[in-house]
């Protein structure tokens, strides 16, 4: 008894204390910029029970308060409860649904008494633990039934907040591919989603021909690596040099014969596509392998980067248009849909090397930043603590989410695994969404900042979700299922 | 399984954070332009505008003052329904205007002029009544609010051209000059220009903070760096206002100039274009729409035609050449030269009127003889001494030069025109190599290239007076807490002996007071000892402009004067008289009672509204100066012989030319001495 007492001990860790440190300077750091945010050079330093920082004292409290209780209880029971939280959060959604309040026109919130929450911030956790216990399963493969079951947890979620007309947190739960990618999800759904981004942005960017090019380009690339891997040593160079004949032959003709001068995009684009039909030819007489993915990239990118254009045109309001082309500098607007990201630039940007020093701001004092202390409290981090400061800042999140990673991958049990990778994943798309856009690297998605952003719901969300992972952590050498 | 993918997933977010720094680096610490903008956006500069110096004429009477006004201005964000009939009735304006006017400001907000945070100009310059009423209800205007701006205030509607206009500065000139915005109010013409820098004081500057809606926040830098502003300098004009607005008055209905100086000072006493304008057009609301009525004025009352406007000088040119002429030792006092009805030469013959012959020097200058300066103007320039023509010529121009001529006299109204006075070189271009005396004769009579401005020509009636030299004309005599220009009270000698000037004062002082033959006897002023000298100039705009340059008195001379009258006639019927009335109102303070009726011709002149001027005045060029009894005319003849009918046309002046070159016709006329 005794003796497995203490091998209990043994095996059983302790909380990872440098998470956990991690965790409490961002936590306190946060707390200072947003006193910072609501610091008042007139009134000088007042403390008013009334206002954000002393409320978001209070969510502090009860995070730890909440980090407590979850440390003391037993990693089973977030296996066993998975399902429960999952489906309690979603029908909380549909009740905020019906009877939620409206602010800055998404209808998120849940209103109980003096309390207001916001449900989607706790459907997370329920998510990436249903989804962890999903490919926890003995057995689990990513067979086209699994698939289904992971996208239709993911995806009901999302639809509810998307009915909620709140974009950015309903895009969250597609970093929860992360999760799924490290379990073994073929890559090609990560590649086709960046390509889908990438030739996305380029639709809205350039006209048809570049885009064509550049799909073909990559078309052509990845059968030649297609073929390369596969021992067709001379299909790369005989593709090449079917489609430079072509193109230089076009381009002869028109030129000289015909004396109609074309436009080179025609004659690139020509030269590739017969390369890209030799390539195929090739790739189907010797019956490789990947032709089937290699289809489908081009053809998605193709109906990507026409859908893109027309959806753009005729789907997408103008608002959305507007923030679009801002943020491409299509337009130049600083007054108007980029006025909260120039402000918040010209913010970040006036802090220089150094900063202007705790409660030396003036940008975010006066006023001139917008949801400064939600959406955009990056911004004082920027000007009061400078390039030092922020770049710093950076860095811990960076090494935080980096942390939980190498966590993960010490777990025993995939459930361990994979919910610390949601909860990195959760993590790491809050910041990257919301940091680059208050450098004005994306367009205006409002989601809080893990940790910095004024708000209960968000604060509670994300410390459950990183104490659950550190309960779990503690007993990484168990197998939990 | 699949455990390299954990790199994969590490190494995306590694690469995130790393680009975000590289990105904070370039906006924090590689750029400079969201430094600035936040600068812009936090750190508001209250300029405190000074008021305008204040302008006085050469007796302390006030001219130019300032006035307040007040701008409308809303903050559209806070601007909250109110009572628009109320508002429309105090501020004077009805619906549609305030519709129209809301209609600007969204305008402005949609093209990104304005934002609705920030104070926007709603309505310009209503005066000062009107604020008072709409000051009483602003309170209940939210959104409302008054800002003060001056104005300038003319106490007399006269002296437009010397005083010029102040404007907001433009676009481009407050690229050039960094002190001022846009909005701030610049002199753009005459003294309000040139001597911006003394009227204009020095703005002052309050640094505060203010948030993103504009509301203060405290003062930046404790204050340290903020300034008052100090009130722009006094100026004094040398300017007799009352002698001005006589000028303006006796020049209406006419175009051309009055210029009077003061010779031993060379303080300008009056300076007159006509036509010209009231300078209060020049202000306020109606500005623009004045300004662009003015500038479209086929008359160019804009023009300071005193300054700006180049004229041949016709005979009273004849005075310089005579004082060539002796400094050069090619004639004396008692030259004379023969005169039948003009100078003739082989077939080459230039007209004259009849007068006795030959003249002596004293003589031809109060006859007017043309034959007499092309004699001594080819002398001059044919000198043995110098050898060829071309070295005399430029002789004869050195000495213009030293009078003023032919470049800016440099007074301190801009733009300043220069005249002309031809070099050889340039008749070497105009005329080929081989040109001579005879070629260039018409400049003995004034004519020709010759064009002198009418402050050049007053000035040369200045250095008459004082014998041989000038002081720069200027219009301002005194700056408070300032100093003139030494330029302005440093004499400028030309190389002529002062014993050639007594002689010359003694040929215009017969030309006014000569027992017969004196062609200016209309500018005779009884007790007054005026010298003067007519001139006609041809032109190829119509009717030759009336000239005349005088001085007076001839001891301790208070007044010199040049008159232009374009397309008048001669000069002995028009500039004349007007000299002479502007040298008794400046002399005697006012014009006596027996010679109102010489004002009243004068008045009742115009050349350019009606379509033909009324002739009359020609056929009695000078008329008889009854005040003198004994002067030889034949007043019997004037009594309003002329009414409506216009009177016998009097023949062309007496002289016809038959010859090439510009012709110098000569004018000084009929007097009844013919």
């Amino acid at each position: 008894m005794l003796s497995d007492n203490n091998s209990m001990a043994s095996y059983r860790k302790g909380v990872d204390w440098l998470t956990l440190l991690l965790y409490v300077f961002l936590v306190a750091f946060g707390w200072a910029n947003l006193y910072a945010a609501n610091y008042n050079p007139e009134a000088g330093a007042q403390f008013s029970f009334n206002s954000e920082y002393f409320k978001q004292l209070i969510w502090i409290v009860i995070s730890l308060a909440c980090g407590g209780v979850i440390m003391l209880s037993d990693s089973k029971v977030f296996v066993v409860a998975s399902w429960l939280v999952y489906v309690l959060s979603l029908l909380l959604l549909t009740v905020v649904l019906f009877a939620g309040k409206e602010v800055y026109g998404a209808k998120s919130w849940l209103v109980i008494g003096p309390v207001a929450f916001q449900p989607a911030e706790f459907t997370k956790i329920g998510t990436a633990l249903v989804l962890s216990r999903l490919m926890s399963r003995y057995g689990f493969t990513f067979s086209l039934k699994s698939y289904f079951k992971l996208f239709a947890v993911i995806l009901t979620p999302v639809v509810f907040i998307l009915l909620q007309n709140d974009t950015g947190s309903a895009l969250v739960y597609f970093v929860f591919l992360l999760a799924m990618f490290r379990e073994g999800m073929s890559p090609h759904i990560l590649i086709i989603g960046s390509l889908c981004v990438v030739v996305a942005i380029a639709a809205l960017l350039l006209d048809a021909p570049p885009v064509l090019i550049f799909i073909s380009a990559a078309g052509l690339v990845s059968m030649h690596l297609l073929m390369s891997r596969q021992q067709l040593v001379w299909g790369a160079p005989l593709s090449l040099g079917v489609g430079l004949f072509v193109g230089v032959a076009l381009w002869a003709v028109m030129t000289f014969i015909l004396d109609r001068p074309i436009l080179e995009d025609y004659v690139i684009l020509a030269g590739m596509g017969a390369a890209t039909l030799t390539s195929l030819l090739l790739l189907i007489a010797h019956r490789l392998k990947g032709l089937g993915w290699l289809l489908a990239y081009v053809w998605i990118a193709l109906a990507l980067a026409f859908g893109t254009s027309y959806a753009f045109d005729n789907i997408l309001g103008d608002h959305q248009r507007t923030r679009i082309n801002v943020l491409f500098g299509i337009e130049d607007d600083p007054l108007g849909a980029g006025y909260n990201v120039n402000q918040s630039l010209i913010a970040i940007g006036s802090g220089g090397l150094t900063g202007k020093g705790y409660l030396g701001g003036t940008q975010t004092k006066l006023d001139f930043v917008p949801k400064q202390t939600t959406d955009f409290i990056f911004c004082t981090v920027g000007e009061e603590w400078g390039f030092f400061g922020s770049a710093l800042l950076v860095t811990v999140y960076v090494v935080f989410f980096l942390r939980i990673l190498s966590l993960a991958e010490k777990q025993h049990s995939v459930f361990s695994r994979v919910f610390g990778y949601c909860v990195a994943g959760v993590f790491f798309f809050h910041f990257s969404i919301n940091v680059c856009m208050t450098i004005g690297l994306m367009p205006v998605i409002g989601i809080p900042l893990p940790f910095f952003s004024y708000g209960g719901s968000s604060l509670w969300g994300f410390s459950v979700m990183l104490f659950i992972f550190l309960k779990l952590d503690t007993d990484r050498n168990f197998l939990i299922r | 399984m699949f455990e390299n993918r954990k790199l994969i997933v590490g190494g995306i977010m590694a690469i995130l954070g790393f680009i975000v720094i590289c990105r904070l680096l370039y906006v924090q610490v590689l750029t400079d332009q969201y430094r600035e903008a936040a600068d812009m956006n936090s750190r508001r500069k209250i300029v405190q505008y000074p008021s305008r110096g204040l302008i006085f004429d050469r007796n302390g009477k006030l001219l130019v003052s300032n006035q307040p006004v007040y701008d409308v201005v809303i903050v559209p964000k806070e601007v909250a329904p109110f009572d628009s009939l109320d508002f429309c009735q105090t501020v004077g304006i009805d619906m549609p205007t305030l519709r129209k006017l809301f209609a600007d400001v969204r305008l402005q907000i949609r093209r990104r002029r304005a934002s609705i945070h920030k104070p926007v100009t709603f309505m310009r310059q209503i005066s000062d009544e009107t604020y008072a009423a709409l000051q009483e209800k602003l309170y209940r205007l939210k959104g409302f609010y008054a800002q003060r701006r001056t104005l300038r205030k003319y106490e007399y509607p006269v002296a437009a051209n010397v005083l010029g206009y102040v404007g907001e500065a433009g676009d481009k000139f407050i690229e050039k000059n960094p002190y001022y915005a846009p909005g701030d109010y610049v002199g753009i013409s005459g003294i309000e220009s040139s001597f911006e820098k003394d009227l204009r004081g020095k703005k002052g500057v309050n640094y505060i903070m203010v948030d993103v809606l504009g509301r203060t926040k405290g003062e930046l830098y404790e204050g340290q760096y903020d300034t008052a502003a100090i009130s722009g300098r006094d100026l004094t004009l040398s300017l007799d206002i009352d002698l001005q607005s006589y000028g303006e008055k006796l020049m209406q209905g006419k175009t051309g100039s009055i210029v009077a100086i003061r010779p031993q000072t060379g303080e300008i006493l009056a300076m007159v274009s006509a036509p010209t304008y009231d300078p209060s057009l020049l202000v306020g609301r109606a500005r623009s729409q004045n300004f662009s009525t003015l500038s479209n004025d086929p008359n160019k009352p804009l023009f300071n035609r005193a300054i700006q406007a180049w004229y041949p000088p016709g005979s009273t040119f004849k005075t310089i050449n005579a004082l060539i002429g002796l400094e050069e030792g090619v004639i004396t006092p008692a030259t004379r030269y023969p005169c039948s009805h003009g100078y003739s030469i082989g077939s080459f013959h230039l007209g004259c009127h009849g007068h006795a012959s030959p003249l002596d020097l004293r003589q031809s200058i109060q006859n007017s003889c043309n034959a007499y300066y092309c004699y001594a103007f080819r002398e001059i320039i044919d000198a043995k001494k110098f050898g060829s023509v071309k070295v005399g010529l430029d002789r004869w121009k050195d000495h213009l030069v030293k009078f003023g001529l032919g470049y800016r006299l440099g007074i301190d109204i801009a733009n300043e025109n220069r005249g002309f006075v031809p070099n050889s070189a340039y008749y070497d271009k105009a005329k080929g190599k081989n040109w001579n005396s005879l070629g260039v004769i018409s400049l003995s009579i004034g004519q020709g290239e010759l064009l002198l401005t009418p402050i050049q020509m007053a000035n040369v009636a200045a250095t008459i007076a004082n014998k041989g030299w000038f002081i720069t004309p200027h219009v301002v005599h005194k700056i408070s807490g300032g100093n003139i220009d030494t330029l302005y009270t440093n004499r400028r000698y030309t190389d002529i002996d002062t014993a050639a000037f007594t002689v010359v004062q003694d040929g215009m002082e017969a030309a006014v007071w000569g027992e017969w033959g004196g062609t200016a006897r209309s500018a005779q002023v009884p007790g007054i000892r005026v010298c003067g000298k007519t001139g006609t100039a041809q032109n190829p705009h119509g009717k030759d402009h009336s000239i005349f340059m005088a001085f007076a008195p001839r001891e301790n001379p208070k007044i010199a004067i040049s008159v232009y009258v374009e397309n008048a006639g001669f000069g002995a019927t028009w500039a004349a008289p007007i000299a002479a009335l502007m040298i008794e109102k400046y002399i005697n303070g006012s014009v006596a009672p027996e010679r109102k009726w010489k004002e009243d011709r004068i008045l009742a002149m115009t050349t350019i509204t009606a379509p033909k001027p009324p002739d009359a005045p020609k056929t009695d060029p000078d008329k008889p100066r009854e005040a003198k009894p004994k002067a030889n005319a034949k007043p019997a003849q004037d009594p309003t012989p002329e009414p409506a009918p216009p009177p016998a046309e009097p023949l062309k002046p007496a002289i016809p030319l038959p010859t090439p070159i510009p012709e110098p016709q000569t004018t000084e006329t009929p007097t009844d001495a013919q």
